[in-house]
C-alpha cells in the first residue's frame, strides 16, 4: 500500500485500526461488532490497495479496545490486524487468535436444540477442533464451521 | 455436585466404580433398601416414555426413596411457557435429584446450569440418553464379565440410533474392542462417527449388509429397531422396517456364547421364538437398567453404604 493512492481520511488520535480485513468484509464487521452501537466516530475504507492482500478493507473506531468483542472478530477472520493507537501513532499490535468460546456471536441452526425455545439463554459455542476451525454448540453439539471451511 | 448429561462425563474408572456398585446391588439389593430414605427424584418428563421414567422411578424406590414428577409437558407448568431454568430453580427447592427428558436437545444441560441439585439427563432428543448407554454397558459387563476384547455387531438403524452413536463412543475406550455394523446402506453410521470416533481411534470395524455373514463372528449382537418418524416417505420405511428379522434360524449361526441386546422397544426385529434363546438377553437388559440407575443416583448423591 502506498499513500499516495490512499483515499484520505482523516487520521485516528486515538482508538483502534482494524487493518487487513478482506476486501469486501469490513460492513459484515462493522455489524458483527455492533459498531453502530458505539457512541463514536467509525471510518470504513474498502477495497484499499494493498501489496500483500492486492485489495483490503480497513475499519477505523475512535474508541478504546475494551469496547470491542475480539472473540467475535477472531471466529470472523484471526487473520485481521488489529492496530492500537496513541497520540496518533501505532503503540502495539494485538494478534487475534480463534476464541475458545463464542458467546451470543453466531446463533445455533438446530431447530431440535434448546435455544430454539428457552427465553434469555445465550447461544454459546465452543471450539471443538482448531485445526479445522470447528465449533459446537455447547447444548447440542451442533456444528459451526469457522472461515476456514466456509470460505 | 455432579451432573450426568453423557456417558464420557465419567472416566473409564468411575464408570467401572458406579457398574461394580451396580454388580454388588443386584447381589444383595436389601442391602441398599434403606440408603436413600428421606430422598426424592423428580421425573421430569417433558414427552413420554413410560420405560425409562419408570425405570428411575423404581430405582429410587428401591433405594428407599421417593418420588415426585410429571410425565408429559402438558401436565407441567412449560405448557403455561415457564423455561426450563425456572421450572429446574422451583424442582431445587422440593427433589434432592433430577432426571430429565426433554424433545429438545441440551434441556438437561440448560437445567444443569440453574440447579441446585444433580441432574441426570434422561434423554434428550436425538442428542444424547447416557443411562440408556450405562444400561448396555453394564449388561454387557455382567453377562460376558468384561467390556475388553469383544466384537460386537450392531445391527439395523445405525444412521439415526443414538444409542448406537453413544454405545460406539463409550466402548472406544476399553482395549481390543472391534465392531461390526451391520446395516442397510441408506441407515449406514455417519461419518462423524466413523471419521472422529472409529478411525480417530484406529478401532477395527467392518461395514457389512448381511446380518448372515456377520453372526458367526460376534461376541454381543445389539439390534435397534427402525423408527418410523425418521422418514420422510413411508415406502422407505416399509422398506427398512423388515430388513433385518433375527429369528431363531439365523441364531444357529450365532456364538454358543453371543448376547443378544437391543434397547426395546422392539416391533419386528427380533422374532419372538428367540425370546426363549439363553443367548437373548434384552429383558436382562431392563433389569440392569435399573440396577445402574440406582448406582448413578447413589453416585450422584454421593450416598455410600
Amino acid at each position: 500500500m502506498t499513500g499516495e493512492h490512499m483515499l484520505n481520511i482523516g487520521g485516528l488520535h486515538e482508538g483502534v485500526v482494524l487493518d487487513h480485513i478482506p476486501a469486501g468484509k469490513a460492513m459484515d464487521i462493522y455489524k458483527r461488532l455492533k459498531l453502530d452501537k458505539l457512541d463514536c466516530q467509525v471510518a470504513m475504507i474498502m477495497h484499499a490497495r494493498s501489496s500483500k492482500m492486492g485489495q483490503k478493507d480497513i475499519i477505523k473506531v475512535e474508541a478504546p479496545l475494551e469496547l470491542l468483542n475480539l472473540d467475535a472478530l477472531g471466529f470472523i477472520d484471526h487473520t485481521i490486524t488489529v492496530n492500537i493507537i496513541k497520540d496518533a501513532k501505532i503503540v502495539e499490535k494485538q494478534k487475534l487468535r480463534l476464541p475458545r468460546k463464542l458467546i451470543n456471536v453466531i446463533h445455533c441452526k438446530n431447530p431440535r436444540c434448546i435455544t430454539s425455545i428457552e427465553q434469555g439463554l445465550d447461544h454459546v459455542f465452543y471450539l471443538a477442533d482448531e485445526e479445522n476451525e470447528l465449533y459446537r454448540c455447547v447444548y447440542c453439539e451442533e456444528k459451526w464451521h469457522g472461515t476456514k471451511k466456509r470460505g | 455436585m455432579r451432573h450426568c448429561m453423557s456417558p464420557l462425563d465419567f472416566s473409564v474408572e468411575e464408570l467401572d466404580q458406579m457398574m461394580d456398585l451396580a454388580a454388588k446391588i443386584e447381589k444383595d439389593p436389601e442391602a441398599y433398601a434403606h440408603i436413600c430414605e428421606g430422598k426424592k427424584i423428580a421425573t421430569l418428563f417433558y414427552e413420554p416414555s413410560t420405560r425409562t421414567r419408570l425405570s428411575f422411578e423404581t430405582a429410587m424406590l428401591n433405594l428407599g426413596g421417593k418420588v415426585i414428577g410429571f410425565s408429559s409437558a402438558q401436565s407441567s407448568s412449560a405448557a403455561k411457557g415457564e423455561s426450563v431454568a425456572d421450572t429446574i430453580r422451583v424442582i431445587s427447592c422440593f427433589a434432592d435429584i433430577a432426571a430429565i427428558r426433554h424433545p429438545k436437545e441440551g434441556a438437561p444441560y440448560v437445567a444443569s446450569l440453574h440447579s441446585s441439585i444433580p441432574v441426570i439427563n434422561a434423554g434428550d432428543g436425538g442428542h444424547q440418553h447416557p443411562t440408556q448407554t450405562l444400561t448396555d454397558m453394564t449388561t454387557i459387563r455382567q453377562i460376558k464379565g468384561r467390556l475388553d476384547h469383544l466384537t460386537i455387531g450392531l445391527c439395523g438403524d445405525l444412521k439415526f440410533g443414538r444409542t448406537v452413536h453413544s454405545l460406539i463412543s463409550s466402548l472406544v475406550r476399553y482395549p481390543g474392542i472391534r465392531f461390526v455394523l451391520i446395516s442397510p446402506e441408506e441407515l449406514r453410521i455417519p461419518d462423524y462417527v466413523r471419521e472422529d470416533v472409529l478411525k480417530k481411534n484406529n478401532i477395527p470395524f467392518e461395514e457389512v449388509i448381511r446380518l448372515e455373514d456377520a453372526m458367526p463372528d460376534l461376541d454381543v449382537l445389539y439390534m435397534t429397531r427402525v423408527q418410523r418418524e425418521r422418514f420422510f416417505n413411508e415406502e422407505d420405511y416399509v422398506r427398512m422396517k423388515d430388513f433385518y428379522i433375527l429369528d431363531a434360524e439365523k441364531m444357529k449361526l450365532a456364538k454358543e456364547d453371543c448376547t443378544v441386546l437391543h434397547p426395546l422397544p422392539r416391533v419386528n426385529e427380533i422374532s419372538v421364538d428367540v425370546d426363549n434363546d439363553p443367548r437373548a438377553c434384552y429383558f436382562r437388559q431392563v433389569q440392569y437398567g435399573v440396577y445402574i440407575r440406582m448406582a448413578l443416583i447413589m453416585t450422584l448423591l454421593e450416598v455410600t453404604k
